[in-house]
């Protein structure tokens, strides 16, 4: 019988998007991890669509940064395109997104993790918890061998009871043929742990040599490049880029699809999870919007070095000849070879409602999860709780508080507060409209908002603190001449604002008035600012936003304070909700199963009502 | 689920440390009102209001001694409300322990109403029911036992509000509000849309068309909230059902306190069959009449809807008028009607008096102050009936008048608001400012619409943006 036994601070469960965030952490705050994967070829995989970043998303790399983490600077390395979405925008919905080279990406975060002292990575299947007295204490594997952690990270993204399918071929499988994780479920239920049945989908890829390029339309990246990581900024990512090609679906191949729907698994009724409303499959959405007579196709290429190419927006799992009918009916694709087939995957996640703010289990102590198994989706999503999971698991070990970005600090704050608190029935992604303070949750201020926090951690150094305070000393000297520049109505100035469709000015007026307005921006109004010295991109952003939104910043800063004066109201641990006298059974019954830490949570649980906050408000104030 | 957007839990927070204003006093036709305004702004508040002594010279409040009251009017736009005194009470030796002002008016609940409306224009927001002594205790002003009935008052009156304010607000104006927030709603949807998946939706040329969509919800608002002053929106009155047998003179007695023939009197038994009604004013106090089918078992099934309705105005009446036949026996029938009015609001009218063959002290007893007997042909018991009811008002056995005045000024402040909202978009679309900004007021204004028709924030966007728009990979 095999006893073998090895001891570390942390294990983590799977080396995708969440797990190497988490691994990379605890390793780098010198604790000794272990990270454990199906195939140590695949660590950091991309199974689904080419790219890194995008609305909402790319805010969430930015943060990753911020804390210390690795996406950003990882894509800025192996992106080939690069864009930045929404520019015409408030600057709150600029979002960057690159186009990524997989296997690149996947075999630089694999060199990071590596040469990353205290971690191990190890290829094979976790197929047990060991738990004492709701305690973690280690996993074990399919081999038999233990390995004793303090702390165990759940990363398992798609790969727990993983069933791939298209048309009626099944295989029992992850992305790509990866081998499915089928023990680890057990293990998970037989601890009290609840589970839940999710699905997702990924489009077929395609051999480039076989489409016709000249029937679509060309989508360059941007010239200016602009970095994930706040550490790139003053760097050139200048690049060769590759261009990604736009088509559309057309009324045959909405004819083809619904003459097929009694062969799509989903519509009868093999696919049982609950897919995300998000991502909707091609059959989805030509069943549900019936009146649009055509769908936007984006062949999105899967690295530098190979021939396949990504179908984005026909993501599916019809019958593989289905498929090729269905792909060869859009414009440019009337010859195409498929390499891969598009598939659907099922697989096993928990309920999010059974974790806290810092990704542990309420009931089992040291035990954290990250990722898609936590009932989010995406790699950003992933990788932003991977980083969190990973901080607190290193602040569990010691004994210390846990780190909680909140709703008013972060994407990642909104992510984890919405599943811990509101859970969800699809797979969960971000999206810039669950933000509530938006305006300051920008992409360009992650640094500000985070930074210090990735420092206190220990995952920011010294060196990179101090360029950032550095430049926000650089801001904020410059929004504070900006204030004081007199602009006299001269010829000059009128005629500069005329020509910029801008009205002109019969009195004297601060630049910071003029800089204000919708027409013009800093710097627009550098040829009336002579006494200007030239400053970084980044720092020029920054200016640019604090002045022209002051208003609405200043409004959003408000409510953040209302914010967080009601989650500094916290709820003791032990409060018995039926001992509140006039809360309604529904507030009793979902305060009791969430158990909020503060009023500010509490009030966010659908199913309790305002007046039920006021009843819990006076309630703890009696028992002060 | 999923979370809702812009948050009515910001409004949550705000809503602890906002101002808030009420009447203190019930609103019956007493000789003087007491409303009572505290927290931050109330001083400013009162300062923006409140004129002082006969020349209306402009007042101070924060120069004043606590616990002093002052003599002057209540001016609004340089009109003189009422005659008034304001008593002061500086933080943190009131009743809630926040500033407090007491502006003392003269009776009827127009002026006081009118007074409370003035403060909510300047900055004050109506208070929730129990919010004043919810806010002494939080503030430690009371003590710890007082706590549980403040829960009580603050739960079950928060669920009466919801339920006076619903069933008063008229279907049609309920349904305007939904389309305008439907239409709110399916722009910011589309904006939020265009934003999360900007390759796939498009904002080139939206600010014409959400202009031209703000400009009209805007005018539709205003029309309704300025329809909100003559009471038109907010059906104000007490409920009362007038109920009985058949034929035992329902209808007569209807006529006869309104003095015209709306209902259609004959002999036959089940002619109303629907619900007739009828605002009459007892001395300043207002009742919704509803006249209702004889009640007893039918096969005819048109004549059972109406005693279908019939039941249900019982059950949402405020007051009931029982009647009973005294020329004829006092049957199963009868006896069935009685007990539909247990603990139920009720006056009991034996009538047709002039012509009494029975006596039914045994069956409904002989308490003078419900039971009334009655004639429509002499007249007798018509004072006698206007007096009980008054005294059920005035003793506050029907409280329902508070809660619709408040219900009108509070619906009326929601609009208000979403107006200021929508306005807030409209002048940064003009204004070209980007279009992640628009949201923030227009879900502002969407919340704050459903306030009206008591419909809370939920996934509402999210589901909107899933169900209409096809985004995503």
């Amino acid at each position: 019988m095999n006893n073998l036994t090895y001891e570390y601070d942390v294990v983590v469960v799977g080396a995708g998007h969440a797990g190497c965030e988490a691994a990379l952490s605890t390793a780098r705050l010198g604790y000794d991890t272990i990270m454990f994967t199906v195939s140590i070829d695949s660590v950091a995989l991309m199974p689904c669509n080419p790219n890194i970043g995008g609305t909402s998303k790319g805010h969430l790399v930015r943060e990753i940064d911020a804390l210390g983490g690795q996406m950003g600077i990882n894509i800025d390395k192996t992106f080939i395109q690069s864009k930045m979405l929404n520019r015409s925008k408030g600057p709150a919905v600029h979002s960057l997104r690159a186009q990524a080279d997989k296997k690149q990406y996947s075999q630089e975060m694999r060199n990071v993790l590596e040469n990353t002292e205290h971690l191990t990575i190890r290829q094979g299947e976790v197929s047990e918890l060991v738990i004492e007295d709701n305690v973690i204490k280690g996993v074990k594997v399919t081999s038999g061998t233990v390995y004793k952690a303090k702390a165990v990270i759940l990363c398992t993204g798609v790969y727990l009871k993983a069933k791939c399918i298209y048309g009626d071929d099944i295989t029992y499988t992850g992305p790509n043929g990866l081998a499915a994780a089928n023990s680890l479920s057990q293990s998970l239920i037989d601890n009290g742990i609840e589970i839940r049945r999710f699905k997702t989908g990924t489009p077929a890829r395609i051999d480039k040599r076989t489409i016709e390029f000249t029937k679509m339309e060309e989508q360059k990246g941007d010239e200016n490049i602009v970095p994930f990581s706040f550490t790139n900024y003053g760097k050139s990512l200048d690049k060769e880029q590759i261009s990604c090609w736009l088509t559309y679906t057309n009324e045959t191949t909405h004819t083809i699809i619904k003459d097929n729907i009694g062969r799509s698994p989903l519509y009868a009724g093999v696919i049982e999870g609950t897919g995300p409303r998000y991502c909707p499959s091609i059959e989805d959405k030509v069943m549900r919007f019936a009146d649009k007579n055509r769908h936007q196709v984006f062949i999105e290429p899967e690295g530098e070095y190979t021939n396949e190419m990504y179908v984005g927006g026909m993501s599916t799992s019809l019958p593989e000849d289905v498929q090729y009918k269905m792909y060869r009916s859009v414009p440019g694709l009337e010859n195409v070879h498929i390499v891969r087939n598009g598939y659907a995957i099922e697989y096993d996640c928990i309920n999010p409602l059974q974790l806290k703010h810092n990704l542990e289990f309420k009931n089992i102590k040291g035990l954290f999860s990250a990722g898609q198994i936590n009932g989010s989706s995406g790699y950003e999503e992933a990788g932003a709780q991977g980083i969190v999971a990973g901080i607190n698991s290193v602040k569990y070990i010691e004994g210390k508080d846990p780190v909680i970005i909140d709703r008013s600090q972060g994407y990642v704050g909104v992510l984890i507060d919405d599943l811990v608190t509101k859970g969800t029935n699809e797979p969960y992604r971000m999206m810039t409209s669950r933000a509530e303070y938006r305006l300051i949750l920008r992409q360009d201020n992650a640094d500000q908002r985070l930074i210090s926090i990735g420092h206190e951690v220990g995952l920011i150094n010294d060196d990179r603190y101090n360029d950032y305070l550095d430049k926000m000393e650089k801001v904020n000297r410059e929004v504070e001449r900006i204030k004081k520049v007199n602009i006299s109505p001269t010829k000059e100035v009128n005629d500069f604002l005329s020509e910029n469709n801008s009205t002109n000015i019969t009195t004297g007026v601060t630049l910071e008035e003029l800089i204000k307005r919708p027409e013009l921006n800093y710097t627009l109004v550098a040829c009336i600012d002579p006494k200007r010295e030239p400053l970084r991109e980044d720092i020029i952003e920054q200016v640019d936003n604090i002045i022209k939104y002051e208003g609405y910043i200043a409004r959003q800063l408000r409510q953040i304070n209302q914010y967080k004066k009601m989650e500094g109201k916290r709820i003791p641990e032990n409060i018995d909700y039926s001992k509140v006298g006039n809360l309604r059974k529904e507030a009793i019954q979902k305060l009791t199963a969430i158990k909020p830490v503060s009023v500010g949570q509490a009030s966010r649980i659908s199913g309790v009502s305002p007046s039920d906050i006021s009843v819990l408000l006076v309630y703890l104030k009696s028992i002060e | 689920m999923i979370q809702p957007f812009l948050v009515l839990e910001g409004v949550i927070y705000m809503r602890e440390t906002e101002t808030i204003a009420a009447i203190s006093t019930a609103l019956g036709n007493g000789g003087i009102h007491i409303i009572r305004i505290s927290g931050p702004e109330t001083f400013r508040i009162i300062d923006k209001v409140f004129k002082k002594g006969k020349s209306l010279r402009d007042f101070c409040a924060e120069k004043q001694a606590s616990h002093t009251i002052h003599y002057g009017y209540i001016v609004d736009n340089d009109v003189c409300i009422d005659e008034v005194m304001v008593s002061l009470f500086v933080s943190p030796n009131s009743y809630t322990t926040e500033d407090v002002a007491e502006i003392n008016c003269h009776g009827g609940s127009f002026v006081a109403k009118n007074i409370l409306e003035i403060l909510v224009k300047n900055g004050s927001r109506v208070a929730a029911p129990g919010e004043f002594t919810k806010r002494a205790f939080l503030n430690g002003r009371i003590d710890l036992t007082q706590a549980e009935s403040i829960m009580d008052i603050i739960q079950s009156e928060n669920d009466y509000a919801l339920k006076a304010s619903m069933n008063h607000l008229r279907g049609d104006i309920k349904n305007d509000i939904e389309i305008s927030r439907e239409k709110i709603l399916h722009d910011t949807a589309f904006i939020e849309a265009a934003l999360d998946d900007p390759e796939h939706y498009s904002l080139d040329g939206y600010a014409d068309k959400l202009s031209e969509t703000l400009a009209e919800i805007i005018n539709n608002l205003i029309k309704l909230s300025d329809s909100y002053d003559n009471g038109k929106i907010i059906k104000e009155g007490i409920d009362t059902a007038i109920i009985g047998k058949p034929n035992v003179g329902k209808s007569s007695f209807l006529n006869y306190i309104m003095k015209d023939e709306k209902a259609i009197v004959t002999d036959i038994p089940g002619t109303t069959r629907d619900i007739i009604e009828q605002r009459l004013s007892l001395d300043g106090i207002v009742l919704n009449l509803m006249d209702t089918a004889g009640i007893h078992k039918t096969e005819d099934y048109v004549e059972s809807i109406g005693v279908e309705k019939s039941l249900k105005a019982i059950e949402d009446a405020e007051l009931i008028i029982c009647m009973f036949d005294a020329s004829r026996e006092f049957d199963k029938e009868d006896e069935y009607v009685l007990s539909l009015i247990k603990d139920k609001n009720a006056i009991i009218l034996i009538n047709k008096y002039d012509i009494a063959k029975f006596n039914f002290d045994d069956k409904v007893g002989s308490d003078n102050t419900r039971v009334i007997y009655y004639s429509t042909i002499t007249g007798q018991g018509y004072s006698q009936l206007s007096e009980t009811i008054k005294n059920m008002f005035f003793d506050n056995i029907i409280d329902v008048q508070n809660e619709t005045y408040i219900t009108n000024i509070r619906h009326k402040e929601a609009i208000n608001n979403a107006i200021t909202s929508l306005k807030l978009t409209l002048q940064n679309v003009n204004n070209g400012m980007p279009e992640d900004l628009f949201t923030i007021d227009l879900m502002d204004a969407y919340n704050y619409l459903g306030e009206v028709t008591g419909e809370t924030v939920s996934d509402s966007l999210i589901d909107k943006i899933f169900s209409e728009f096809c985004m995503g990979k």
